[in-house]
């Protein structure tokens, strides 16, 4: 039954305090998380982190669900602010992390996928700044509409569309790279 | 195949598996982290949100709000909330009730009913029109959604904001409302306010480079990105003096509600119902109430008894309370410790950078004596600074300049190892006191706020003080910087602005610093003769149980030198038409008053304790005609008013429960009118806050 219950009434069960309902809820959305973080950082280990670190707020956070939208945009907007942060923490030493993207480059090379254009997008979305990434990851990735992903980044829709734009733009001068 | 395509079809051919493993530890993380919350709330403590889940399910149940299938099945979860069948009941007539009561605390259950009917909107995705709608600047969203049943204001909006929009598609990176960026002075503000604006400017730009992830995330822009956490107030209740004659609780000398508002006000948004600690607003201010005359007696009380502004049918009772000021010259040496977040969610201009410049500010007003220690804390914790003279300000001046915001934040080791710092250096005869400077965001190690607490509490023992300096907003959390502030014996300020940095730093720094009294309470013992209802405004989170008052080991604020406090009482005249619960019909009315005490309103006690002494001792007075003011009076009286003005903005804030049809002109021109000498300005700018809230009203509020 908790299989086919709605995201909406596992969340309410939850937080009054079922555990199941709370299982079940982590279980479906975990993939999600990872997904959308491990596009943000391009880093499994900083994905498992961050994945690991948003489930185990979520059992305090919970309460502050409060239905006004979809279950699954909520905690989308948890994950992308858990990213910034990471990504702020890491700007700290912001000289190391761009030689490290370029390290990081070379090593995505040598690890890409069998799947040569699946390689290719998260050597891609790396390269794009992260503003774009965010946004492009949750209209492309997560089939989020641009309002919802205006209110998850905070921005105007507009924003949203010109960005989606600007990163499409940028990745077609990779494409055209990758493929002619 | 078009470029859309080809990118769309990208992501969909990724593959992203996450690894089992990874995955199962994070389930299992997740549920021992559930289970940890379940075992906080059933002991106790939580009692308050477990009502309000249980009110919360019971009232969706009610209005069939979450689509949700069975009542078996949400009564179960009421159950399992720890709440007996008593409260089951207790929670679904609370949550009919919320369908009248203006202000009742629990806003999430309360929401849905200002929205549609019951039954329109079961879904919880928005209906497409309100999404077309977000194209507004993130800051007006939430305005337009809230007078959606207004067409016309609506459109106008629309329109007012269709150029902004406009504006962010053509920039690369368009910039939404930045907590960073410098705030809106009022037009009074303090000069020092400017100095923080280039302050806050430079930093911003210095980071440009990172483009918009430099950017905090706007506090109001998404329900879930104003992460500010206040713990949930009820609002006192009206009183009757013949079934519960005895009020008590313990003072406040916080004053970071006031601060926490003016941001928010500053930013043009109310601030959340929650934020606002009407008694924190009204003991923001200085006021010029007759001192005693020796630190013996630490303090002496003021009692004015006034109309109530906004209620012609009740009176005030105003108990004003200064502390003894200790001469400059007779200060006792301050043992400091600092203890400061570095982690990154204090990596802005708000923030970090400020806290350096309020720390320089207090160190500057230090006698030559005085030591000073630095702990930062982020990923780990570190001793920045071993334990210097302040006449060594050269080198604190650089360990302050030296830091750098990075990590997360393990603010309990941080904790521990400030409290460690400041045993080493302890002076029996002087002032120990840890700062703790932080957004309050801990995330790493003991996360726990009953914890935490407890550790501190124990700490307090050893004679050492912890104040809590709050900074920054959008992930603040108020709620924890409260416990640890109440329990390490200490004051909560919140630090806005260098000019906030500088009242409480250096022109209040003799009462931040040196404590004159300890668990100061209040019990006030109302005479059933003469008052028929009473009702205390603010200090909800402050009330103590009656036999608390006489308990020296029940814990209570402490006053500062030179601290003025306020409490108000709105009391309601025997025979007053004002009243609001009738007399009983079958009950004997209350016993005629005994002899002597006929003009007495009540009868005031105030208990505290000398620093490092155990034992409270008493003082006492009656609260009666001889207290009486009119429209007159003198020093007292004004100061009394000025600070009814600020408990009425506070309560317009809260909803206005109580205070009818009093506006914020009313305020404005109540505040005017007894602003005094207000040397420093403060009351000046209160009176420009009122007119802001004015102008933020139409807004929708934060959510908690």
């Amino acid at each position: 039954m908790l299989k086919t219950t709605d995201d909406s009434a596992l969340a309410a069960a939850a937080i009054a305090g079922d555990r199941e309902a709370f299982r079940h809820l982590v279980e479906r959305h975990y993939d999600m998380i990872y997904r959308v973080a491990y596009r943000y950082l391009g880093s499994a280990a900083d994905a498992e982190d961050i994945a690991q670190e948003v489930c185990i707020t979520l059992a305090t956070k919970l309460s502050r669900f409060n239905n006004r939208s979809r279950f699954s945009t909520w905690l989308v907007s948890i994950v992308i602010n858990r990213c910034r942060d990471w990504l702020r923490r890491r700007k700290s030493s912001q000289a190391l992390v761009e030689k490290y993207a370029v390290l990081r480059e070379a090593e995505d090379a040598d690890q890409a996928d069998s799947d040569k254009r699946t390689g290719w997008l998260h050597g891609a979305l790396q390269s794009l700044e992260p503003a774009l990434r965010e946004t492009v990851l949750l209209i492309l990735g997560e089939d989020l509409s641009h309002a919802e992903a205006a209110k998850i980044l905070g921005c105007a829709e507009s924003t949203v569309s010109w960005r989606v734009h600007m990163a499409r733009k940028h990745l077609k001068a990779r494409t055209d790279d990758a493929y002619e | 195949m078009s470029e859309k395509d080809r990118l769309k079809e990208a992501f969909e051919a990724e593959r992203i598996a996450p690894r089992s493993h990874a995955r199962d530890a994070a389930v299992a993380a997740a549920l021992a982290a559930f289970d940890a919350k379940i075992e906080s709330t059933r002991q106790g403590s939580g009692l308050v949100s477990r009502l309000r889940n249980a009110a919360r399910a019971a009232f969706e149940t009610l209005t069939g709000k979450r689509s949700m299938r069975t009542t078996s099945f949400s009564s179960r979860q009421a159950l399992l909330a720890g709440a007996s069948l008593a409260v089951l009941t207790l929670a679904v007539l609370t949550a009919a009730n919320l369908q009248t009561l203006e202000g009742f605390g629990l806003r999430d259950a309360r929401e849905p009913v200002g929205g549609p009917p019951v039954g329109q909107k079961t879904d919880a995705t928005p209906p497409p029109a309100q999404m077309r709608r977000v194209d507004a600047p993130a800051n007006t969203v939430a305005k337009t959604e809230k007078d959606a049943d207004k067409p016309e204001e609506l459109a106008a909006q629309v329109a007012a904001t269709q150029p902004v929009a406009q504006v962010a598609a053509t920039q690369p990176v368009s910039p939404p409302i930045n907590e960073a960026a410098p705030l809106p002075s009022p037009p009074a503000a303090d000069a020092l306010r400017s100095m923080a604006a280039p302050l806050a400017a430079g930093t911003v730009a210095s980071s440009e480079g990172g483009a918009m992830i430099a950017e905090p995330p706007p506090p109001d822009a998404y329900h879930d990105q104003g992460r500010d956490r206040f713990a949930t107030i009820e609002t006192n209740p009206q009183k009757v003096t013949a079934q519960e004659p005895v009020s008590t609780f313990s003072i406040d000398v916080d004053s970071s509600s006031y601060s926490f508002m003016r941001a928010s006000l500053n930013n043009g948004v109310l601030p959340q119902d929650d934020a606002v600690r009407v008694e924190e607003l009204v003991n923001y201010f200085p006021y010029d109430y007759p001192g005693p005359d020796s630190a013996e007696t630490p303090f002496a009380p003021s009692v004015t008894v006034m109309p109530t502004p906004w209620n012609t049918g009740t009176k005030l009772v105003s108990i004003g309370i200064k502390g003894y000021d200790i001469a400059p010259a007779a200060r006792p040496h301050a043992n400091l410790v600092f203890l400061i977040d570095t982690s990154g969610s204090m990596e802005e201009a708000n923030k970090l950078p400020l806290l350096i410049n309020s720390m320089k500010l207090l160190v500057d007003g230090l006698k030559p004596d005085d030591s000073v220690a630095i702990v930062t804390y982020a990923g780990s914790a570190g001793t920045v600074l071993e334990p210097t003279k302040a006449s060594d300000k050269g080198k604190i001046d650089a360990a302050l300049e030296n830091l750098a915001a990075g990590g997360s934040t393990a603010g309990a080791e941080g904790i521990r190892q400030a409290y460690q710092l400041a045993e080493r250096s302890f002076d029996k005869d002087g002032v120990n006191r840890v700062l703790l400077a932080s957004d309050g965001d801990f995330n790493v190690g003991i996360t726990d706020t009953d914890e935490l607490q407890s550790f501190v509490e124990h700490e307090r023992s050893s004679g050492i003080f912890l104040s809590v300096l709050g900074f920054g907003r959008g992930n603040y959390n108020d709620e924890l910087m409260q416990a640890l502030a109440q329990n390490g014996n200490g004051a909560a300020a919140y630090i806005d602005t260098l000019s906030e940095a500088r009242k409480v730093l250096v022109e209040e720094s003799t009462s931040t610093l040196f404590p004159i009294a300890k668990d100061v309470k209040i019990q006030v013992e109302f005479n059933p003769a003469t008052v028929s209802e009473y009702r205390l405004i603010g200090y909800e989170n402050r009330l103590l149980n009656r036999e608390d008052f006489n308990n020296d080991k029940v814990d209570a604020g402490e006053i500062g030198s030179g601290h003025t406090v306020t409490a108000i009482y709105e009391i309601t005249p025997k025979g007053s038409s004002a009243a609001l619960v009738d007399d009983l019909r079958y009950q004997p009315n209350a016993a005629p008053a005994t002899s002597g005490t006929a003009d007495e309103y009540g009868f005031l006690r105030i208990r505290y304790k000398l620093p490092g002494e155990d034992a409270s001792k008493l003082i006492e007075t009656p609260i009666g005609a001889s207290n009486e003011v009119g429209a007159a009076g003198g020093d007292v009286a004004r100061e009394a008013r000025f600070a009814a003005s600020v408990a009425a903005f506070g309560q317009i804030l809260r909803g206005g429960r109580y205070t009818g049809a009093f506006g914020y002109d009313d305020v404005i021109a109540l505040a005017n009118a007894n602003k005094g000498d207000d040397a420093f300005g403060y009351r000046s700018e209160f009176v420009n806050l009122v007119r802001l809230a004015k102008s933020a009203a139409p807004m929708e509020r934060q959510q908690p």
